[in-house]
């Protein structure tokens, strides 16, 4: 399946029955050198919005909120032991953790890649 | 608002591909495309060039020397009048109440008082120079038409000897006149970063060229405000507004080294600067606060305003980080804030609040890296 993206520059891929996140090249660049990232635990049950990702820059803290409802099922530690991965390949091995969702169909109403593409000018 | 200015390498900047950002009044560069973190390693492992032409240059005159720099004692806590011919000192303004009103360079150039002050004060400091010393007779001039270059690190010295020798010869916070990429250059051996390296105080005109010619030189990379901060934190030295300001004593500051024997209790030249009373009793019961250096002992950093607690539940905050980031060299975050005198002992654990959570952070020795100074 291809990308899908959302206004607060995350990406997600469906793999399976679960649904991969991170955040887009444009986001890892307009944020700088990636110097911490805290992830949730895994397990926990998360709803739309949530801050659930904190991420700080050499410049400033951000947060990174649950694209939608579900349940974490696992988090990508190589980023948190390694943080300048996420400047490296935000859109591949830096992806920040995985969910399990109800509603899949919710990703239908996301924008694909051209429509980010326009979305960030 | 009134609209930015712009120092004489906003060009240079631009075509260096700078990301400008507003500071003091500026359109400044904060970062390059190498961007803040490699800024700073570079700086630390072979050299970067820094635009710091905002900061304001000021030079003292008068018939006699010694009376300029007596005259200009009566506003600083520091030695001016001790201060030898070709040597630079760290000094303070200070307000009635021994807080700190700015931080500066003082420079003895033989027939005058050379001086650099913060961006952000320097109206108010020249109101306060000219105040102060021109019914002593003293000119104030204060300099338009002069940019400030930084250079530093490892390799600076074979970068700026590769235009001039000379400058192979000058010591830490030495000062001296020569000639750089055709223009007359006021060096100090001095800077903000920890490292070694110089300032450059050249005429605006010849800012841009004197830029060009250190950025061919091998090992050279411009460096924006990003990795100035960032270095200068590691460095522990303070940023005004910020580690000290109108409410922070020198004492209290951790700058009582700034304020030489002469000028304290029992000195020849004893107060006689605002807030003498103050700050120099401060040296007998000691400050009720300290600036002290943090390590948050976990990866996440503590930024500027984090408030500190003695525990890690309850009770009120009792101090404050007022810089803190990621260190690059260090490889992980540091601080800096103040903290009660009973807390400021290096070893002492205290919490600091972020997204909620306590997080311990341990008081330590500044700086967080070895400067290199060429003493």
């Amino acid at each position: 399946m291809q990308m899908k993206f959302t206004e607060e520059h995350e990406w997600l891929r469906v793999e399976d029955d679960v649904v991969v996140v991170g955040i887009t090249n444009h986001a890892a660049e307009q944020l700088g050198d990636v110097v911490f990232v805290e992830l949730p635990d895994e397990g926990a049950t998360v709803s739309k919005d949530d801050e659930i990702v904190v991420i700080e820059s050499v410049k400033a803290a951000s947060d990174i909120l649950a694209p939608l409802d579900g349940e974490i099922v696992e988090v990508n530690e190589a980023i948190v032991e390694e943080p300048a991965k996420v400047n490296e390949d935000p859109e591949g091995d830096a992806w920040f953790f995985k969910m399990k969702v109800e509603d899949l169909s919710a990703l239908d109403d996301m924008m694909d890649a051209a429509a980010y593409k326009d979305f960030i000018g | 608002m009134d609209a930015l200015k712009r120092t004489p390498l906003y060009e240079l900047h631009q075509s260096l591909g700078a990301k400008m950002v507003p500071f003091a009044g500026y359109e400044m560069p904060v970062q390059y495309p190498l961007g803040v973190l490699k800024e700073h390693l570079h700086t630390r492992e072979a050299a970067g060039l820094f635009d710091v032409s905002h900061m304001g240059q000021v030079i003292l005159r008068g018939d006699d020397p010694e009376a300029v720099a007596l005259a200009l004692e009566a506003l600083v806590p520091v030695s001016v009048a001790g201060l030898k011919e070709d040597r630079q000192r760290y000094a303070l303004f200070t307000n009635d109440e021994g807080g700190i009103e700015d931080d500066l360079m003082i420079a003895n150039r033989g027939d005058h008082l050379f001086l650099v002050v913060n961006a952000a004060c320097k109206e108010a400091d020249v109101a306060r120079l000219r105040a102060g010393l021109e019914p002593k007779g003293v000119t104030v001039e204060y300099l338009e038409d002069r940019a400030l270059l930084a250079l530093q690190g490892p390799g600076a010295e074979a970068a700026l000897a590769a235009l001039n020798p000379a400058v192979r010869e000058m010591r830490f916070m030495d000062v001296a006149t020569v000639e750089l990429a055709g223009a007359e250059a006021w060096v100090s051996r001095s800077g903000y970063t920890g490292e070694d390296g110089y300032e450059i105080s050249v005429p605006e005109t010849a800012a841009e060229e004197l830029a060009r010619a250190l950025l061919d030189q091998a090992g050279v990379e411009p460096i924006g405000l990003g990795a100035r901060d960032s270095l200068r934190l590691e460095a522990g030295l303070c940023l005004y507004g910020h580690d000290i300001d109108t409410t922070t004593t020198p004492v209290a500051a951790s700058l009582p080294w700034a304020i030489q024997k002469v000028r304290r209790k029992g000195g020849d030249r004893e107060g006689g600067f605002p807030g003498a009373e103050v700050v120099l009793a401060e040296f007998e019961t000691g400050a009720a606060t300290a600036r002290v250096g943090l390590k948050p002992e976990g990866r996440a950093p503590m930024r500027e305003g984090v408030a500190l607690y003695e525990s890690d539940a309850g009770g009120e905050p009792v101090g404050k980080v007022t810089s803190g980031g990621f260190g690059p060299t260090v490889g992980g975050p540091v601080a800096m804030g103040y903290v009660p005198a009973a807390l400021s002992e290096p070893g002492t654990r205290v919490f600091g609040e972020v997204r909620g959570k306590r997080l311990p952070v341990e008081v330590v020795k500044l700086p967080f890296v070895t400067q290199t100074y060429k003493r």
